[in-house]
């Protein structure tokens, strides 16, 4: 199978992009998410060994094709069927894109299928080779039985791969529909960081789509999303995972919304601060609640936690938040009262 | 209050708009009194710098007393009198920690738009697109300045706005792109461009230990001022051919370092500067790198290209294979002004150098649409504007008087 389909099903296996496991806050450490380091070094460092079953299927493929595109007449004589030197040509042409394809894209599956369908119709070609008149129905039987034994190599090879990749597909679906992962790095302690991010009453500073986050007890809090049009949407959070200066988990308990998330902190290498890497599930309920909600996340939910871990970041490193809501500036036209920065300046009179 | 609004290309217009007021704790607010229109400030004027919106207030150069502080401010109070640098810096991360200022993590609001175009943010500038920050500028008077415990310094009182209001940005832009040619002793540093930067530049490199500078424009009066004044030698890109005149005055070398205080507005002729005036006329291309060009292919082999010029996007025909080929050093970036400040002050209050040689016209901040327009077709002389709000507009030419010659020493 391909590499790319390695790395995200090591990935999967592991956990780490799991929703489950964001849901369930992973208290034991096995199914914990790992630190953005360790992910992302194996991600790009392990890349599996270069000789498996497609890509030896590839040079098969390239062999043939060579042989049957340049010495017709004599792979023709060789299966028994003299005399077809064009049917051969075409057959080594076939070969040969079947061969480049497995060899040189980084998704196996349509190639191993498209030889299994070339492999079919040498059989049926084959098997025409076989009537009583070809003198040499020897070597034509000969030459189905060395292709049957090849199909059956390539029908093993291409259900292996099409598995596979259909848990590829699924694993990187689930990444894009409803998970967000980002990783920012602040110029302060896990510790600090770590306590910031615990006191829950932080959370609307930084992530300006809360409205308020106030503790219930240690484990529970209430947060208040603002909605569209003054309208609030409310619901309870506890916290599933707990470990000072390391990692925080929280998921919904009860409300309008589900909602899970888990925040890690790691110590920068070279002493240089701390990772803070935040990843966020969000499972809006059907109905009215839905549009709204995901009205307020925006086109792109990505963005929102990208800019609420820069904002995090800010206010750890500075005590603020940059901004410059509220700055004067002269008439806006009609495409700066599209824009954030244009709208949320005061504007001057027409002098 | 007054302010000078960017309303479209060449467009500009004084307006009333609302007083700043205090926006974090760390803020100040201060009143202007002398502001200066940059070469920078042109790329605006002319529409090259993207993520501009009508009502912009302009300006990055400016310097003024302070009026009101925010809680997080203790190092300024009311009634100091302070010099602005142009880039915004928090002073905690790990850019500010490392003394790149200009590269601050932590002040452009809208960081996500220059990540999208450069893969990372620099720091938020004043004045100089909603991609840099959105910052309302100081072409105006009054302007809130963030982090102002990390940027303004105070100056002294007997030190006149005009000596001290380019600590700001063009002293040190030049300051800073003499220092990255690492100048040793002996060293040829060829200049191209003799606008502010440029002249500070040129000096810079006498001050940090040139032996010879050469400079390159093609208005007399910049070329006058860098020959006179700065005692460059010079050449006109008009009247012989630049690569082959610095071949012959280093013995067929080349400069050992070259500056490009040109950027992306070059002017230039021959075919390629048509190519780029055709390209960027036509939205297919975003820079005009003549002078970057011109400077890659003068330098000596092994030598240091420093590029205080602004560019923009993505520049066409740029012979990097001369600059692998010739091992040369590339160093460039907005300049960190807050390192600079306090050295070149010192420089200032010593008498080493006086930076107002470079004023030829004092200007009413009403008067900012106009200077832009001089300032941009090089009329009247014109090598750089200080703005003054509340100075009275005079009828007639409202010509400032040319100052009289520096003496640098």
């Amino acid at each position: 199978m391909s590499t790319d389909a390695s790395e995200f099903e090591g990935q999967g296996r592991r956990g780490t992009s799991s929703a489950a496991d964001v849901l369930e806050g992973g208290t034991d450490d096995a199914r914990a998410p790992e630190g953005i380091l360790e992910r992302y070094s194996s991600r790009y460092t392990s890349r599996g060994g270069t000789m498996d079953l497609p890509r030896t299927l590839g040079y098969v493929s390239v062999g043939l094709g060579l042989a049957g595109v340049l010495a017709p007449r004599a792979m023709s004589r060789l299966i028994g069927m003299p005399g077809n030197d064009g049917l051969l040509r075409f057959i080594g042409v076939r070969e040969l894109a079947s061969g480049a394809g497995l060899l040189t894209q980084r998704k196996a599956t349509p190639w191993l299928w498209s030889r299994v369908a070339g492999d079919a119709m040498d059989l049926a070609v084959l098997g025409t080779g076989l009537r009583p008149s070809n003198p040499y129905r020897g070597r034509a039987a000969g030459a189905m039985l060395t292709v049957a034994a090849i199909t059956a190599l390539d029908v093993v090879a291409s259900m292996r791969d099409s598995s596979q990749s259909s848990e590829v597909f699924r694993v990187v679906r689930k990444r894009q529909d409803k998970l967000i992962e980002h990783t920012v790095s602040v110029n302060r302690s896990p510790q600090d960081c770590y306590a910031f991010w615990r006191d829950v009453s932080n959370l609307s500073r930084f992530s300006p789509m809360l409205e308020k986050v106030t503790a219930i007890d240690e484990k529970r809090s209430h947060w208040v999303l603002r909605g569209p049009g003054g309208k609030k949407i409310e619901w309870d959070s506890e916290i599933t995972a707990d470990e000072p200066g390391e990692r925080i988990a929280w998921r919904s308990i009860s409300g309008d919304v589900k909602h899970a998330g888990s925040v890690r902190f790691q110590p920068a290498p070279g002493g240089r601060g701390t990772f803070v890497s935040a990843m966020m599930h969000f499972q809006p309920p059907g109905g009215h609640m839905a549009t709204a909600v995901s009205k307020m996340l925006g086109k792109d939910p990505n963005h929102q936690v990208r800019e609420d871990l820069r904002r995090f970041k800010s206010l750890l490193e500075t005590g603020e938040v940059p901004s410059t809501r509220g700055q004067p500036s002269g008439r806006r036209g009609f495409i700066g009262r599209m824009t954030r920065d244009g709208r949320e300046s005061r504007e001057g009179a027409l002098s | 209050m007054r302010a000078n609004c960017w309303n479209g290309v060449r467009d500009l217009r004084v307006e009333n708009v609302p007083d700043p007021k205090i926006i974090n704790p760390r803020d100040a607010i201060i009143r202007v009194t002398s502001t200066a229109i940059c070469g920078s400030d042109l790329h605006l004027y002319d529409g090259f710098i993207p993520t501009m919106l009508a009502g912009d207030i302009l300006g990055h150069e400016f310097m003024g007393e302070v009026i009101e502080v925010g809680p997080g401010v203790t190092n300024l109070k009311a009634g100091d009198r302070v010099v602005n640098p142009f880039p915004i810096a928090c002073g905690n991360c790990f850019f500010c920690q490392g003394e790149e200022f200009s590269l601050c993590e932590n002040s452009n609001p809208n960081a996500w738009i220059a990540e999208k175009l450069w893969g990372h943010s620099p720091a938020g500038l004043f004045g100089y697109s909603h991609m840099l920050g959105g910052y309302a500028g100081g072409q105006a008077e009054y302007v809130r300045i963030p982090f102002a415990d990390v940027g303004p310094i105070k100056v002294p009182e007997h030190l006149d706005d005009d000596k001290v209001l380019f600590l700001s940005d063009v002293f040190p832009t030049g300051y800073m792109a003499a220092e990255n040619c690492n100048i040793r002793p002996g060293d040829t540093v060829a200049v191209w461009g003799c606008g502010p930067v440029g002249l500070f530049a040129i000096a810079s490199a006498f001050i940090l230990g040139a032996e010879r500078v050469i400079a390159i424009d093609r208005v007399p009066e910049r070329l006058r001022l860098a020959r006179e004044h700065c005692k460059a030698e010079t050449l006109d890109y008009e009247q012989v051919n630049v690569l082959e005149a610095l071949r012959e005055m280093t013995g067929g070398r080349g400069p050992d370092s070259c500056i490009d205080a040109v950027g992306l507005e070059a002017h230039g002729h021959g075919f390629f500067a048509t190519y780029d005036k055709v390209k960027t006329a036509t939205f297919m291309g975003t820079d005009r790198p003549t002078a970057l060009r011109e400077a890659i292919l003068a330098c000596r082999n092994g030598g240091t290209l420093s590029v205080p010029g602004v560019y923009g996007g993505f520049l066409d025909k740029v012979p990097f294979g001369a600059i692998v080929n010739k091992a040369l050093t590339v160093k460039t970036g907005q300049t960190h002004v807050q390192r600079y400040m306090r050295p070149l002050l010192e420089l200032i209050e010593q008498g080493r150098i006086d930076p107002s040689f470079i004023i030829s016209h004092h200007l009413p901040l009403e008067d900012a649409p106009r200077g832009f327009q001089i300032f941009r077709d090089k009329q009247e002389d014109c090598t750089k504007i200080v703005l003054k709000p509340g100075m009275q507009r005079q009828t007639g030419t409202g010509q400032g008087q040319p100052k009289e010659p520096p003496v640098l020493h």
